[in-house]
């Protein structure tokens, strides 16, 4: 394959909508096109229209994880339900890979659909008849892979998830935690380049949750997925996250990196969330950096700029000087003083 | 004073009581009062149906047919050259079954025809030994769950064997076998359209209504004139029957499969043929296996009825044993029909559960052990069937066929049982007949035949009004009027008052074993258990005990309409009752509530809405069995349908008759189920 192509696919977002709309409703699109793209979502709900996705755009790129947060009703998962087409969306397109999925026919989309999708959903949705390496192969056997080889892969992929020696069990038998493995498990098996994830950990216990997302991430650290992940939970998607999206009735309230949103509220509403955040869980040094001034004397001490302010702070304040920040390739990119860090743990909400 | 009425429910029934009570003193009974009893405007519809169903078969449609007797073709209706095809497949099939049990020469005869067959006289096809089929179904149980249903099965068929029921029981297995297949594919294809289609939904919704309220007898008349009579006739009616739960479930399950689950198979890029065949049924698959298992109960039910129509087989023997008053007899038979139901019963679910081992490399014997232990069996049972041949030279051969009748009994037994029932009892049990018969029930039978026609609906719609709004009145309404306008009203208020005192008794004897069952986890499982057990026996079977105890009287009748509505209400009580939050017992008992203040506060407010619909199954229980014990005699809707059965103009009698006994039903079921509904909507419950 020439070289350029390769180039240019990377450069492609894998999702990319542009000025969607999911408006339920009899007569959703006429009233969609005379309010000329500018939908108030109280004027509709009195003409019986419900709004579930209001104008959105963005993208998503390769090995991305994108957060979509939201109160329930806020249409995020509706969003999630009209890129993986489960939903059909009132207005607007959205691209997958550079193609319209909403001019597919039945047959692409189900083609795309066992290739390149997966999807894990918030009360796991297994199939209640079938064991778990059933459950698993299941994707498998619809693409028409033969039992033999399914069933082999159903066994990786059970390992991977760590559920073996269960793989008889039945989804009625296992706990919260391990059927959302198995719905895990199974949205993977097809090695699918894009993952939607809706909900999934919130039917879960505390404790349990924090175990998945832990699992989580060791997963996504070796597969490297495009993700499209929706919580209610703004713990979740400031742990999980490389961008969130914030969602209220239907709008994208605020789309950026953890960081920017913590430091930089778009919107009151985006500030209600960050007030309770404690900061230093969330904010990494670089955020906090000053530029490297050569006149200054700095501790021998180095730290990642990616480093998490919490996990660093007792060092740099025991270290009595600035502290040298450097980069992946241990190239030096700024200095930290340890006032940053103070207002950044004791710091009230208004010098931000 | 008229808002007070309008708000207070109870106000609304003191008033209706008294409207009813002065229209039942002022109204004379006179037969040209309109508001004693209505004209029979709708009296030709029998006859009008008669007429339908007879141009139908015999003018509507002909089409030309070849004769190969006169090598010509024929003019034939087309619709009676469709039933009689779809009934010579059904016998075909049926016979080809008995046949593999049985042996016999038809399944030959279809392929050569009877002149071939009686030069052939070698061409039998032979029995199988009864030690091969009941050592198949002892390895078909070990094979489907394990030992414990290998030795139900085992235990079963043996009976079956020794008591010397053999013959009529796998004539019985062979139409079971047709029919309940044919029944769930039927229902899972109607269940499924349904599901796909609101239209379809929408019509079938009423007819299963009809369906599941008429009385057994009232499909035979017709069925014999479309297909005739003979075993696929009986088949067929079963299948009439037996269809309607499986589409009912099939209906519901799909509709409870979660949307996330439907969802998740469409982003498995499921095609839609797939989402249905391996997301959507399988995932409904508990509520089919309810409507399996239902089919299987209903063909068993129907056994004794379809033999009114030709079916051969233990309810035809049942039903000579009943008439001949052979109480013994019908008893061992009985128990055949419930041994046979309940290995159908289980095996189907042990099937339907199987599970597949994705990890076993076996070898050809390990992957074929059964049917070569099959094989074995087959061989070993027809060696032995072929000594027995030399060993046992006088009567017939064990070893191979037990013939009916020549096998163990216990009814001498039974009878001196009877007998000594009568003897010892006689004069208690007359004294309580005749005071049950003179001073209840007469008493209560001349009220409701005294009942003027307008006393009625103001009664019944007002109900009706008050508890389910107007649309519920109006519905309630038309159904009787149905009624009214056929020449059948006074029987239609016998039907009702059998109906109504068995209801009444069996809902009091319910509640009461129902409430005393829930309070304890063992005594639930068990009362659960026996009423699983007891509605498989089909409603026949009810009759053997009280013609026992009654003879043939109105209080046997009574008794068994009051056993056999029974476990409905016992059930649902304790359903009802057990479905309660644990946190609302602690609550209450926080609050010292006694026994009787929990019950009566807590318990049966909450659980009201559940017992009601098991009321709801009360009535259409006792319906049916006041229908199927005209058998005894009664003088009401059911000795009409029964009479129909012999008459060569039955259809449309038995038809209408059919439908007045179902618009009871349907009318009682309208106003309880709006009732409960509202009520669960009200409690936040369901």
């Amino acid at each position: 394959m020439p070289s350029e192509v390769v180039i240019s696919e990377t450069d492609q977002p894998v999702v990319q909508c542009d000025s969607v709309y999911k408006i339920f409703g009899d007569n959703a699109i006429r009233m969609l096109q005379s309010a000329n793209g500018v939908v108030d979502s109280k004027s509709f709900h009195e003409a019986g229209c419900i709004v579930g996705v209001n104008n959105a755009s963005f993208e998503v790129n390769t090995g991305e994880l994108l957060i979509i947060m939201g109160l329930s009703g806020s249409g995020k998962s509706t969003l999630l339900r009209c890129i993986s087409r489960l939903t059909e969306a009132t207005a607007g397109k959205i691209f997958i890979e550079g193609e319209d999925i909403l001019s597919m026919s039945s047959k692409q989309l189900i083609e795309l659909r066992r290739n390149k999708m997966g999807m894990v959903f918030q009360s796991f949705a297994l199939l209640p008849d079938k064991t778990v390496l059933e459950n698993i192969a299941f994707p498998l056997q619809i693409k028409g892979t033969g039992t033999q080889e399914s069933i082999k892969r159903a066994k990786d992929m059970v390992d991977l998830v760590g559920l073996d020696g269960r793989e008889n069990y039945f989804p009625r038998q296992l706990s919260g935690g391990q059927q959302q493995r198995v719905g895990i498990a199974r949205s993977l098996a097809v090695e699918p380049d894009i993952w939607f994830l809706d909900e999934p950990f919130s039917a879960l216990d505390p404790l349990i949750r924090k175990e998945m997302q832990d699992e989580f991430l060791r997963l996504q650290s070796v597969l490297s997925k495009t993700i499209l992940f929706v919580t209610h939970d703004f713990d979740e998607a400031l742990r999980l996250a490389d961008r969130i999206a914030i969602m209220k009735d239907g709008v994208i309230e605020q789309l950026d990196t953890p960081a920017n949103i913590v430091l930089h509220p778009a919107t009151d509403y985006v500030d209600k969330f960050t007030k309770e955040v404690p900061r230093e869980r969330i904010l990494r040094v670089e955020s906090i950096m000053d530029p490297v001034d050569p006149a200054e004397d700095v501790s021998d001490l180095r730290i990642s700029k990616d480093a998490i302010i919490g996990t660093v702070a007792e060092a740099v304040f025991s270290a009595g000087k600035p502290v040298t920040v450097v980069d992946k390739n241990q190239t030096v990119v700024g200095a930290l003083h340890a006032s940053k860090v103070v207002s950044v743990l004791f710091g009230s909400r208004a010098e931000h | 004073m008229i808002d007070a009425i309008l708000q207070n429910r109870k106000l609304q029934f003191v008033v209706l009581l008294i409207v009813f009570t002065l229209l039942c003193v002022i109204i004379t009974p006179s037969d040209t009062n309109i508001f004693w009893r209505l004209p029979p405007l709708i009296k030709g519809l029998p006859l009008a149906i008669n007429d339908s169903v007879e141009y139908l078969m015999s003018d509507w449609f002909p089409i030309d047919i070849y004769d190969p007797e006169i090598d010509d073709y024929e003019q034939k209706p087309l619709l009676s050259q469709i039933t009689r095809s779809l009934s010579s497949v059904i016998l075909f099939l049926i016979n080809l079954i008995r046949e593999l049990l049985l042996g016999g020469v038809k399944t030959i005869v279809t392929f050569t025809g009877w002149d071939w067959a009686s030069e052939n006289t070698w061409a039998r096809w032979p029995a199988l030994p009864w030690t091969v089929v009941a050592s198949g179904a002892v390895i078909l149980g070990y094979a489907l769950k394990g030992l414990r249903l290998a030795i139900l099965a085992g235990l079963a068929f043996v009976y079956i064997a020794v008591f010397g029921q053999w013959e009529p029981s796998m004539e019985t297995l062979s139409f079971v076998l047709i029919a309940a297949p044919v029944s769930v594919f039927l229902g899972l294809v109607l269940g499924v359209w349904a599901y796909k289609s609101r239209v379809v939904e929408m019509v079938l919704n009423p007819i299963l209504n009809v369906a599941q309220t008429m009385p057994h007898f009232s499909y035979l008349v017709p069925v014999t004139v479309f297909f005739g009579i003979g075993d696929h006739a009986g088949a067929i009616a079963t299948v009439i029957f037996a269809t309607p739960p499986m589409v009912r479930l099939t209906l519901l399950g799909l509709k409870k499969v979660s949307a996330e689950v439907i969802e998740a198979g469409m982003m498995n890029g499921c095609t839609e043929r797939q989402l249905l065949y391996r997301v959507q049924i399988p995932s409904a698959r508990r509520d089919m296996l309810i409507g399996v298992n239902q089919v299987i109960m209903q063909c068993l039910a129907m056994t004794v009825i379809a033999s009114f129509i030709g079916a051969k087989g233990l309810g035809h023997n049942l039903l000579l044993a009943l008439n001949q008053l052979r109480i013994g007899q019908a008893l061992e038979l009985g128990i055949c029909i419930v041994l046979i139901a309940v290995v159908l019963d289980r095996m189907s679910l042990a099937w339907a559960n199987k599970q597949t081992d994705y990890f076993a490399d076996l070898s050809f014997v390990a992957r074929h052990k059964f049917s070569l232990l099959f094989l074995a069996v087959f061989m070993a049972g027809t060696i032995l069937a072929y000594v027995g041949t030399f060993l046992i030279k006088e009567g017939p051969n064990y070893l191979y066929l037990i013939p009916h009748n020549k096998g163990i009994t216990t009814e001498q037994f039974w009878q001196a049982g009877v007998d000594w029932v009568w003897e010892t009892f006689f004069y208690v049990l007359k004294g309580f007949n005749e005071w049950l018969i003179k001073g209840v029930l007469l008493p209560i039978k001349n009220a409701y035949l005294g009942m003027p026609i307008v006393a009625t609906f103001i009664l019944t719609m007002g109900i009706a009004y008050i508890l389910g709004g107007v649309r519920s009145s109006l519905i309630v309404g038309a159904l009787l009027l149905f009624i009214a306008l056929t020449e059948w009203w006074d029987r239609a208020l016998i039907t009702a008052y059998l109906m109504t005192v068995g209801v009444v008794v069996s809902t009091v004897f319910g509640v009461i074993a129902g409430t005393l069952c829930a309070q304890n986890n063992l005594a639930t499982r068990f009362m659960l258990t026996v009423c699983d057990t007891l509605q498989t026996f089909p409603s026949f079977i009810y009759l053997i005990p009280v013609i026992m105890l009654f003879g043939i009287t109105d209080t046997s009748v009574l008794f068994a309409v009051i056993v056999y509505a029974t476990i409905p209400a016992t059930r649902y009580t304790i359903e009802g009752l057990r479905s309660v939050p644990a946190q609302l017992h602690e609550a209450g008992s926080m609050s010292g509530v006694s026994w009787l203040q929990r019950w009566l506060t807590i318990e049966l407010p909450l659980s009201l809405p559940h017992m009601m619909l098991g009321i709801n199954q009360t009535v259409v229980f006792a319906l049916f069995m006041v229908i199927i014990a005209a058998m005894i005699g009664t003088d009401d809707l059911g000795q009409l349908i029964l009479k129909s059965l012999s008459d060569r103009h039955g259809v449309g009698n038995g038809l209408t008759l059919g439908l007045c006994v179902a618009f009871i039903g349907l009318a009682v079921d309208q106003v309880i189920r709006t009732w409960a509904d509202e009520r669960k909507r009200l409690l936040g419950i369901d």
